[in-house]
C-alpha cells in the first residue's frame, strides 16, 4: 500500500495536521502567530546547514528553527516591540537561508521543494520521520494540556498553582521546532504558518471548549490535507499551495456560517 | 505561623528597582492590606510572593507544602480562546461537577457553569476568579486588585465574601487595592508601600501616620477612610464641614463590609 506515492502523500498530509492543529492552537490563543512564522522560515536556514554538512534536512531544520524560536524568545525581553522584532528576524533568516543555499557549491539544490513543499516527494523513510514527530508533539502537548492552558490564560495564575510559565512557554517552542522540520516536506517553509492557524481559527466559531477547538482543527486540517491532494491531483496544481486554498476555503466558510447561525438565532 | 515571609526583598524590574528592602510576614487567619500610589511596587510584591519574579536581593519563604488561591489583577481572555465556566474551573486540575457547582454556589454565582468565560459581566467574572481562588481550600487567598470595575455595592459585597471566606476556610488573605475607606476597614493590618514599607499597621495607626497622609492626602478617598480618625482630631475643623454631607455614608460605609 505503502508503495503508492498518493497514499505516502496523503499519510504525510494527515499527520502533519495532527501534530499542527493542537498547537496552531496555542498559536492562536497566545497570539503567537509571527513567531510560528519567523521559526518555519528560519527552517531555510536549516536546509543550507544541512546540505553543507551533509546531515539530514530534518536534523539541519529542527536544529535551525529551535535556535531561532530561542533567539526570538530571548530578545523578546529587549526593547523592540514583537511583531518588529519577529518582522526583522523572520525575513532576514529567510533571506539569508536562500542566500546560503545558493552559495553551497558543487549542491544543486530544488528551492521550490523547500518553499513550497514537495509532499508528492515523500519517501517510506520521510513518512517515518513525519509520522514519529507528529507523534511526539501531540503526546508531548497532549501530556502539558492543562499546565499548556493555564500559563496561556495567565503567567501568574500558573505560578500561584505550582506550574513555571516559563518551562511550558520552552516546551511550546520545541513543539513548534518539530512541526516545522517534519511539516517541511509537506507544505514547504512559506506555507507552514497557515497549518498551524488556519484550521484553528476556522474551528473557532464552532467551539466552547478549548478541547472541542483543538479535536475540530485536527478534523479540518486532515480534510484539507486529503481534500487538497484530491484536488492538485485531478487539476494537476502544486500540492502544498492547493491544501492552504482548501484550508482557505474551509475559513472563510466557517465564518460564513456561524454568522448565518447567529442571524437565524436572533 | 508565618506563611509567606519576606526579608529585605528587592525586586527589580527591568533596569527599574520597584522595591526595595521589604520586610514582609503574613499568618493564617490574617487579612493584610497592601496600599500605595500607581507604580510603588504592590504588584511586585504580590509576585514576588508568589515566585513569579526573583529576588534581585533578600529572600522570599514560603511554608512547605503552601496552597495558594490567586485572583489576578486581570484576566484577558481572548476572543479566540472558547472557555466555559466549568473549564475554566478545572484549570489546572479536573474537578467533579458537584465540586464545580459547590464552589460557584459558595461565590454566589450558581448556575453560571456552562456559560461562556467571555459573556460573564464584570461582577461575575470576579466571582469565578474568586471560586477557582478557592477550590483547593487554600492556605493563603492572594487578591490583586479584586474588584475593580466593580461599583461601589458590589465590591462591598465581595469584600464581605472576602471577610466571610476567611472565617471559613481559616485561611490568610493578602490583598492589593486602591479603595482605601472600604478595604480598610476590613483588614486586621494594613502595610503603605512606595517602592518600600512605608508604615504598616492596624487600620487607624496607618490612617493617621504622617507617611501615609504624605501620599494620599486628608481629603476624598483618604477622608473616607479617617473618618473616624479625622473626628477625634480636633484641629482640622475645615476639613470636616467641607465633608459634612457625606458625613453619614461615610460612617456606614465601612461598617458594612464588617
Amino acid at each position: 500500500m505503502l508503495d503508492d506515492f498518493l497514499v505516502r502523500a496523503a499519510l504525510a498530509g494527515v499527520g502533519v495536521a495532527i501534530a499542527a492543529a493542537p498547537l496552531g492552537c496555542f498559536v492562536v490563543w497566545r497570539r503567537m502567530a509571527y513567531f510560528g512564522e519567523a521559526t518555519a522560515h528560519a527552517a531555510i536556514l536549516g536546509v543550507a546547514l544541512s546540505l553543507s554538512l551533509s546531515m539530514s534536512i530534518f536534523a539541519g531544520t529542527l536544529v535551525a528553527a529551535m535556535g531561532m524560536a530561542l533567539a526570538v524568545s530571548a530578545l523578546s525581553q529587549r526593547s523592540y516591540a514583537m511583531d518588529t522584532l519577529l518582522g526583522v528576524m523572520a525575513h532576514s533568516s529567510l533571506a539569508l537561508g536562500l542566500v546560503a543555499v545558493s552559495l553551497l557549491d558543487g549542491v544543486r539544490v530544488d528551492l521550490m521543494s523547500f518553499l513550497f513543499g514537495d509532499i508528492l516527494a515523500v519517501s517510506r523513510g520521510d513518512l517515518a520521520v513525519i509520522w514519529g514527530g507528529a507523534l511526539a508533539v501531540t503526546l508531548l502537548v497532549f501530556w502539558r494540556w492543562s499546565a499548556l492552558l493555564t500559563a496561556t490564560l495567565n503567567p501568574d495564575l500558573a505560578t500561584a498553582a505550582g506550574i513555571d510559565p516559563r518551562r511550558e512557554q520552552l516546551i511550546l517552542t520545541l513543539a513548534l521546532a518539530v512541526t516545522v522540520a517534519v511539516a517541511i516536506k509537506v507544505v514547504g517553509v512559506l506555507l507552514i504558518g497557515a497549518m498551524l492557524v488556519i484550521p484553528a481559527a476556522s474551528a473557532r466559531p464552532f467551539s466552547r471548549t478549548p478541547e472541542g477547538m483543538a479535536g475540530l482543527a485536527i478534523l479540518l486540517g486532515a480534510g484539507a490535507a486529503l481534500g487538497g491532494l484530491e484536488l492538485s491531483y485531478l487539476y494537476d496544481t502544486p500540492t502544498g499551495p492547493t491544501i492552504v486554498c482548501v484550508l482557505a476555503v474551509c475559513f472563510a466558510l466557517a465564518n460564513l456560517g456561524s454568522a448565518m447561525l447567529s442571524a437565524r438565532r436572533s | 505561623m508565618s506563611l509567606v515571609a519576606a526579608h529585605g526583598l528587592t525586586v527589580q524590574v527591568g533596569s527599574v528597582t520597584a522595591l526595595s528592602g521589604v520586610d514582609f510576614s503574613i499568618s493564617t487567619g490574617e487579612i493584610v492590606t497592601i496600599v500605595g500610589p500607581n507604580g510603588s511596587g504592590k504588584s511586585s510584591l504580590l509576585r514576588a510572593l508568589i515566585g513569579a519574579v526573583p529576588a534581585a536581593r533578600g529572600s522570599v519563604t514560603r511554608a512547605p507544602g503552601l496552597r495558594i488561591g490567586y485572583v489576578p489583577q486581570k484576566l484577558d481572555i481572548g476572543a479566540t480562546l472558547p472557555l466555559t465556566v466549568r473549564r475554566f474551573l478545572s484549570l489546572p486540575r479536573r474537578r467533579k461537577t458537584p465540586e464545580i457547582d459547590a464552589a460557584l454556589a459558595e461565590a454566589e454565582v450558581a448556575g453560571l457553569a456552562d456559560r461562556q468565560m467571555s459573556a460573564l459581566s464584570g461582577g461575575q467574572f470576579q466571582r469565578v476568579l474568586l471560586a477557582r481562588a478557592v477550590m483547593d481550600r487554600p492556605d493563603l487567598l492572594i487578591l490583586d486588585e479584586a474588584t475593580q470595575g466593580l461599583d461601589q455595592p458590589g465590591s462591598a459585597a465581595f469584600y464581605r465574601k472576602i471577610a466571610d471566606l476567611r472565617d471559613r476556610l481559616n485561611c490568610a488573605v493578602l490583598m492589593v487595592s486602591h479603595e482605601l475607606h472600604v478595604v480598610m476597614s476590613a483588614s486586621d493590618r494594613v502595610i503603605c508601600l512606595n517602592g518600600h514599607i512605608c508604615c504598616e499597621g492596624a487600620p487607624d495607626i496607618v490612617a493617621s501616620a504622617p507617611e501615609y497622609r504624605a501620599l494620599f492626602g486628608t481629603g476624598t478617598g483618604g477622608a473616607l477612610a479617617l473618618y473616624r480618625h479625622e473626628h477625634s482630631h480636633s484641629h482640622d475643623h475645615d476639613h470636616g464641614h467641607r465633608h459634612g454631607h457625606g458625613q453619614d455614608r461615610m460612617h456606614d460605609a465601612p461598617e458594612e463590609v464588617r
